[in-house]
């Protein structure tokens, strides 16, 4: 259980209780010294704003644009078919409401903007959008990320220069510039050129996203290029001796024996940089991608919440991040 | 079978060293040959440098008339036909007994899943753990390790053995188990080239005994030579501190 057990005597039941007792009073103090503090300074908490921004029913109201009588109401399956005859002429104009919505009658009069019916439909919310957008995008830029880091691990400890020094170089300039100005530079830089090319050529412009995926992918590829070198390096020499020995080619040998060893052991370093990256990518907003921290801010203008929407904001990203380990925590598991 | 003229083999980290000195040594097919020499001698240097394990800086190697050296030859081919024994068994971890013996045999000999499996079934059955087929090798005993080891190396129908050391990293009781394996291989008329302490062995299997001392051949001859009346001082100094 800990680290040291059995080297001191054992501890009473009495002391575990204590101190979980303790541990939990100190939470208990943290959040109510947040929540009196609020209070002092006459902030209302209404959470009840907090599930629009997940789900909102938008209410469409089904107008009538002409003046005029209604001569029928016919039932049409679930929809009913408002028919509107112009005052004036013989003209008519139908209107397809729901149902279980009509609001007017055969014989009354409605004059152009009047509700005939109203239509809802359940809309996801901005925290939702952010969310998939956050998702979507690491998601990629794990998978990229990934393969760059493999190659460039591979490439790391080589024997050819070319290989080698192109690894270097590029793990040391990502990992030596901070993510934020990184960002910077492939939408501002990069994006400008490469769309300004491909607008002169008449090409289609490639989408802010790919270069927030395309960023993040080659930051994480990096640092996963330096996991797994270690992890190659941390495997016995003489497990490539006995591969080769038995006549593998050196990427046999690397594919079939050492790399599944040390994938196996790099897995929870290999985690922990996949989850810094679903929080890295909550710098996305800079260069206009709406992830989830971006929509936050906007819920934020728009619902005028701070509190509420950041606190929400920052649960959905620990939700992420602790499915992202559980999951990992199950895969060492069936790799051992 | 194999051949090694006057092969020189430097490190030079961390200092200067020459591992190698003119060693020169030719095995007959069906011949073993055991080296023995103190630590630091060269014997698993040279032994590496059959196969290219080390990259032998002089001289000139051959196995089953293929040049080890040469910068033609195909080293992947040359290396099948020798199969190699470790003294740390050197087993793949995350593949089971089975997955150990056939993975070579379907990667380097082409063979199908099926043919393989037969054959690495044929070889765990002659060095005796036929029921250990779907272990993994941390289940596995040193003894058993070292065996699944000398199998795998079988399964490519090598055309030579060499073994650095089989028996040194075992306990005691597990020493005779793997070699008798190694007398059983010998007998069949295996080419083998052994690096072992293990004097009885010598005695009992070996054709030809070749002692080695900073980075020499300082020694060749018959067990029988070797035994009553070694030619050198080092040679029966050596003798007399192993015996
Ligand atoms: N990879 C290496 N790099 C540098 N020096 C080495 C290397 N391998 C061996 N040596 C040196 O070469 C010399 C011969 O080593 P070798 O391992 O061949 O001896 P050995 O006879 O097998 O000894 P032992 O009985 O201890 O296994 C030693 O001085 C050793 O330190
Ligand atoms: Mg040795």
């Amino acid at each position: 259980m800990t680290l040291y057990s059995g080297l001191d005597k054992p501890r009473s039941p009495l002391y575990r209780k204590f101190w979980t007792g303790v541990f939990l009073a100190g939470v208990a103090l943290c959040v109510l010294g947040i929540y009196a503090a609020t209070q002092y300074v006459d902030y209302t908490w209404r959470w009840y704003r907090v599930p629009q921004y997940f789900f909102y029913e938008d209410v469409i109201r089904v107008v009538a644009e002409i003046e005029g009588e209604v001569v029928d109401v016919a039932a049409q399956g679930k929809d009913a078919l408002v028919t509107v005859r112009e005052w004036d002429g013989e003209g008519t104009q139908d209107y397809l409401v729901p149902a279980d919505d009509v609001r007017v009658h055969q014989g009354d009069f409605v004059y152009p903007g009047d509700t005939l019916g109203a239509r809802s439909q359940w809309k996801t919310g901005l925290f939702l959008s952010g969310l998939w957008i956050t998702l979507k995008i690491s998601a990629i830029a794990i998978v990229i990320g990934m393969a760059i880091g493999m190659l460039t691990g591979l490439a790391r400890i080589s024997d050819n220069p070319a290989f080698k020094w192109t690894a270097i170089t590029y793990i040391e300039l990502v990992r030596g510039s901070p993510l934020l100005v990184q960002l910077m530079i492939w939408y501002y830089v990069i994006g400008t050129l490469v769309n300004q090319i491909l607008t002169n050529a008449a090409l289609p412009k490639v989408p802010t996203f790919w270069y927030g995926a395309l960023g993040l992918a080659i930051f994480t590829g990096a640092y996963t290029a330096e996991i797994v070198r270690a992890g190659i390096q941390s495997v016995d020499l003489g497990q490539m001796e006995a591969a080769r020995s038995l006549g593998m080619t050196y990427s046999q040998a690397m594919r079939k024996v050492v790399m599944p060893q040390a994938i196996k052991r790099i897995l929870p370093a290999l985690a922990g940089q996949f989850i810094s990256l679903i929080k890295d990518s909550s710098l996305l907003g800079v260069i206009a991608i709406r992830e989830l921290t971006k929509v936050t801010r906007e819920v934020v203008t728009a619902s005028l919440q701070t509190y509420e929407m950041w606190i929400v904001c920052a649960v959905l990203y620990l939700v992420m991040t602790f499915t992202l380990s559980l999951f990992v925590q199950r895969l060492e598991r069936r790799a051992m | 079978m194999i051949t090694a003229k006057n092969v020189h083999k430097y490190f030079y980290v961390p200092e200067k060293i020459h591992a190698l000195n003119d060693v020169s040594l030719s095995v007959a097919a069906g011949e073993t040959v055991v080296v023995i020499g103190p630590s630091g001698s060269g014997k698993s240097t040279f032994l590496r440098c059959l196969n290219r394990l080390e990259y032998a800086d002089g001289g000139e190697i051959t196995i089953d008339g293929m040049g080890v050296l040469h910068p033609d030859s195909d080293i992947n081919a040359i290396r099948a036909e020798a199969g190699m024994v470790f003294q740390q068994f050197n087993l793949f971890p995350h593949k089971s007994v089975l997955d150990n013996l056939v993975m070579a045999q379907v990667v380097v000999r082409r063979r199908g899943r099926d043919e393989a499996v037969a054959k690495a079934r044929g070889l765990l059955a002659k060095v005796g753990i036929a029921d250990k087929e779907n272990v993994y090798p941390d289940q596995l005993s040193g003894g058993q390790k070292q065996r699944v080891a000398i199998a795998r190396a079988l399964c490519m129908d090598p055309k030579v053995m060499l073994f650095d050391e089989p028996t040194s990293a075992l306990d005691p009781e597990m020493v005779g188990e793997v070699l008798d394996v190694m007398k059983d291989l010998a007998r069949a008329g295996m080419t083998m080239v052994v690096v072992t302490h293990e004097m009885g062995f010598a005695r009992e299997v070996a054709d030809r005994v070749v002692f080695m001392d900073q980075g020499r051949v300082l020694e060749v001859g018959t067990p029988d030579h070797f035994f009553q009346n070694p030619a050198h001082e080092r040679t029966r100094l050596f003798l007399s501190q192993i015996l």
